[in-house]
């Protein structure tokens, strides 16, 4: 039987606040245990929370990015269940009226296809602590740091027929979030992390399969592998006869597989109701023009601009807007350097496989922005080649200054003086009477290959410093008079 | 010295006739001979009072004293108070020692007050006669075999007896004014919002408010002039501003409307409490009010939708009491469930567990709409009736409670009969409008409370009723026989 794989996502982000969603506390990750948590967050007696007014701002400026209907009037709610990292009992979220409705992005897949995955609701909530199981021997230590950071939980459409479509949903997700500065994106840290809900039917069916939610996916690579997994081992149960169970599932990396967490069953009965402790939160038309003012250029805007204002390919754009960090790399490279597809193939090129192979981030690139727009600018008024080039990128990546200390230091300085370069033309030819002969006798055809041992001659012998089209241009002028005898007698 | 008002009190300090310190070990040894008896105080910060009143007595030779400075108060023990025990009436906190103060209880600190103790309380706020405490019930000064009413039936006890000059309170359906009726004191219960929550250990967090319980109207006015006031760590707090409200408490009474509700006179009422609240009405006739008849058609929905809403919100309040990070937890439990249901089970006293239950209920898959919601949608038109009143009439008058103080235990094993002591006061916190109770003419040697009702925000209005029948009367100034 043919079979028809249907995703929906529902990601969490937190959102880059300075503090709490309801308390002054500090968010940022890695302290101590519990040397973030104040009285709010360790759910003491009697304390109440209050909410962040960046978080609103933060979750309409989402809104607007993905053309949702806003809130006007959303409501937050309490979540009832006992955990040990969760100290009111309850966790307080959105839940009848959240702050984003309806609401869509593009992606675009691989085929060059465009589809449209829809955005249900986007909802503010608090995130809970965490538990440590391991550190501590027959008990649990709880960590509360986390608990209170504001997260944006946005659910999609169960639009999504592939894991690459699930993928591609979420990296637009990912990149939006980071466009907007609402979210630093990081899925180690868990400042974005992706559940898939993930069922199949029969192709041409329209009820929806049972689904589970796979969780603990910290990657876009584990997302495909885990919803690849799950698609083939629902397909393997309904096959062999059985049924899929509606339940939460783990995914292990390290196994690649997912396993059963819990069961519908086991669900918490989780007595929403509105949180008397919060006020609605009612958004004016005033607020949502100041923050709709406050946009910035999101990344289908940019890769159009790009196309259009830099001549770049549909491709490159698409690269070279995937983060705001790397678009913005590659304006401030392209401004000093002057050419902007001269600067685009180094970014894309040379620079992003440096960054790859040594696992780093563009944020963390070791020659900035200016340095190698400053060396863009040496290739262009001819100081170097193109070749040469590349031997002052990898000095400035190990931090040799910039690309004029570079060159300075090490001579590379190109040679244009024609003088200089014909001096080591007839040097070469004069060394190579045989080579010349076979190409003056050889037909049109076949020289071109030949001149190339010339070139390669004289770069040697200039230490690759001597202007390669000076060269080729000189050498086909020397070659071709035949019987003019030698070319400084030519006077 | 136990019978002044706050401002011969504070007069007094100011001009030396006798020091803070003189004051609070009046105060602590009047306690330490009648507490035993009454059970009004959980808490006596002894130490923390003789500190506090040093310090009010610099201030006050410095010259920058307030109207509160160097007086000796009491909190209810609902209040967070850094340092010391906090314990919210229940075995859950018997060792809870919170890190920080409540908005209130800060606010009394700056004023100079001095704090003498924590006042006993129904568990959690959650009764109406004081005998759900684990720290057992608290007696009225009437009459130690009475019930001094509840949940802030010790704060209640406290004043009345002269235990302290004034006492915090707070009133989800009834507990300040209630036990203010039966111990014959004045306890007033603010427009929601008035006055902050924060550090008030939540019951049923749309309801809850805190107020002053004192003698007068007077005292009540000045307890509420530093308690009252937007905070911003409690998002339902109103941005409204304060009105001196000892500025208005004389205006003339003349032409006051005043609203009789047929519903609070009915068959439930007791005869006795019903002739003398007739007889206060009757007062305010001499002072110049007019009485008319009016009808609150919802006010027996008001009761039930009561036990709805608040148990809901307490069953979710209460969840943070898991044994996890403070309060009690159990002896060697077994696993994570086990601890959470034997802390809990040894934590939490009957009526307690009793609302956790039907809250949780009302509020489970199936049941929402049916209870919670519908609940609310009575609680609007509680609200309609009272909006519809105020368009006819200032204020409006009833009794605060259907009967005097009655016996300890009578309804202890009655919940429903229990609940109906808040007949009359519940509609006005599923309104959040500003009620208060002040004591008229005994029955049979026990107290009599007179409900007076405002629209919102004005507490101003209904001290100023109160206060110009004090001037008429005296019955706030009567003490009972054994603690004259």
């Amino acid at each position: 039987m043919q079979w028809e794989t249907v995703i929906g996502l529902e990601i969490h982000a937190q959102l880059a606040t300075k503090s709490k969603i309801f308390s002054g506390a500090s968010t940022a990750f890695g302290a101590e245990p519990n040397t973030q948590a104040c009285n709010v967050d360790l759910g003491l007696p009697g304390v109440l929370p209050v909410l962040n007014r960046n978080v609103v701002k933060m979750a309409v400026k989402f809104g607007a990015a993905i053309d949702a209907e806003l809130g006007r009037r959303s409501v937050f709610a309490r979540k009832n269940y006992f955990y040990p990292d969760l100290p009111k009992g309850y966790q307080i979220s959105q839940f009848e009226l959240p702050i984003v409705g309806k609401g869509h992005v593009e992606i675009v897949l691989e085929d060059d296809e465009t589809k449209t995955v829809g955005v249900t609701r986007a909802h503010l909530e608090e995130d809970a602590g965490k538990s440590l199981h391991e550190d501590f021997h027959g008990m649990t230590g709880i960590d509360l740091n986390r608990a209170g950071t504001p997260l944006l939980e946005i659910v999609s459409e169960p639009d999504m027929r592939s894991a690459k479509e699930a993928v591609a949903y979420a990296r637009k997700i990912h990149q939006v979030v980071q466009y907007l500065g609402i979210c630093d994106g990081n899925m180690q840290e868990g400042s974005f992390r992706v559940d898939a809900n993930v069922s199949v039917r029969p192709m041409g069916q329209e009820a929806f399969g049972t689904r589970a939610e796979l969780k603990n996916i910290n990657s876009f690579r584990f997302l495909e592998r885990a919803i690849n997994f799950e698609v083939e081992r629902q397909i393997d149960v309904v096959e062999s006869g059985g049924e899929v169970v509606q339940e939460t599932r783990l995914y292990d990396a390290n196994k690649d597989e997912t396993r059963s967490m819990r069961s519908k069953e086991e669900a918490n009965d989780y007595r929403y109701f509105p949180d008397p402790d919060l006020l609605p939160v009612e958004l004016d038309d005033q607020f949502i023009e100041s923050v709709a003012s406050d946009m910035p250029e999101l990344p289908d805007a940019k890769r159009h601009r790009f196309s259009s204002e830099y001549g770049l390919s549909a491709y490159d754009s698409e690269v070279l807007t995937s983060s705001r960090a790397l678009a913005d790399y590659f304006e401030a490279a392209a401004k000093v350097g002057g050419d902007a597809k001269v600067a685009a193939n180094w970014v894309m090129g040379e620079l992003s496989g440096a960054l790859n192979k040594e696992g780093l981030d563009i944020t963390q690139s070791p020659v900035s922005a200016e340095q190698l727009g400053g060396m863009l600018q040496r290739i262009a008024d001819n100081a170097i080649s193109g070749k040469i080039a590349k031997q002052v990128f990898e000095a400035m990546w190990a931090g040799e200054g910039s690309a004029d200390e570079v060159i300075e230091a090490k001579g590379l300085k190109q040679i244009t003086d024609s003088g200089a370069i014909e001096k080591i033309v007839d040097d070469v030819i004069a060394a190579n009477p045989d080579q010349v002969e076979n190409y003056r006798s050889a037909e049109e055809k076949k020289r071109g290959k030949m001149l190339g041992f010339f070139v390669g001659q004289v770069m040697k012998a200039s230490q690759g410093k001597a202007n390669p089209q000076q060269v080729n241009k000189l050498l086909r002028r020397i070659l071709h008079l035949r019987g003019r005898g030698r070319r400084h007698q030519r006077w | 010295m136990y019978s002044k008002s706050i401002a011969q009190l504070s007069a007094g300090l100011g001009a030396g006739e006798f020091s803070s310190v003189e004051l609070t070990k009046a105060y602590l040894e009047r306690i330490k001979a009648h507490n035993g008896e009454l059970n009004a105080y959980v808490t006596v910060s002894e130490q923390a009072a003789m500190e506090a009143a040093e310090a009010a007595d610099a201030r006050i030779r410095a010259g920058n004293g307030t109207a509160l400075t160097g007086v000796p108060i009491a909190h209810k023990d609902i209040f967070c108070t850094n340092g010391i025990k906090t314990t919210c009436g229940s075995r859950m906190l018997d060792n809870f020692i919170a890190p920080y103060d409540a908005t209130v209880v800060s606010r009394f600190k700056e004023a100079g007050a001095v704090l003498l103790g924590k006042t006993n309380m129904d568990e959690f706020a959650m009764g109406s006669s004081n005998e759900t405490s684990f720290f057992g019930p608290v007696r009225n000064p009437w009459d130690r075999q009475s019930v001094p009413g509840g949940s802030s039936g010790g704060s209640a006890a406290a004043v009345a007896s002269g235990l302290c000059v004034a006492a915090t309170g707070t009133d989800t359906g009834g507990s300040i004014r209630q036990p203010a009726a039966l111990c014959g004191i004045a306890g007033l219960k603010p427009t929601y919002g008035r006055v902050s929550r924060y550090g008030m250990i939540a019951f049923a967090s749309s309801l809850d408010q805190s107020g002053p319980m004192t003698r007068s109207a007077e005292d009540a006015a000045a307890m509420l002039q530093v308690m009252a006031g937007f905070d911003q760590r409690d998002s339902t707090s109103a941005q409204e501003p304060v009105p001196d409200y000892a500025a208005s408490l004389n205006d003339d009474l003349q032409g006051l409307i005043i609203g009789l509700p047929k519903e609070y006179f009915d068959e439930g009422l007791d005869s006795g409490v019903a002739a003398s609240v007739e007889a206060a009405i009757n007062e305010y006739r001499q002072l110049g009010a007019e009485v008319v008849e009016i009808s609150l058609p919802n006010t027996g929905l008001a009761v039930p939708a009561y036990y709805v809403v608040a148990p809901a919100e307490c069953s979710s309040n209460l969840a943070r009491f898991d044994g996890v990070r403070y309060g009690h937890r159990c002896d060697a439990p077994g696993d994570l469930e086990d601890l959470y249901k034997c802390s809990r089970a040894e934590g939490f006293g009957a009526e307690v567990k009793r609302r956790i239950m039907i809250g949780t209920y009302a509020l489970s898959a199936g049941y929402y709409d049916a209870y919670y919601l519908k609940a609310q949608q009575i609680r609007h038109l509680v609200s309609d009736d009272f909006a519809k009143a105020f368009e006819q009439v200032d204020v409006i008058m009833g009794p605060t409670a259907p009967s005097t103080a009655f016996g300890l235990g009578e309804k202890a094993d009655d919940p429903v009969s229990m609940y109906l002591s808040d007949i009359y006061t519940i509609a006005v916190n599923l309104a959040g409008l500003p009620g208060m109770s002040i004591p008229v003419e005994p029955v049979a040697g026990k107290p009599v409370g007179l409900q007076i009702i405002g629209n919102y925000f004005q507490e101003a209005k209904l001290l100023n009723v109160a206060h110009r029948y004090q001037q008429a009367t005296s019955w706030h100034q009567t003490f009972p026989a054994d603690y004259e």
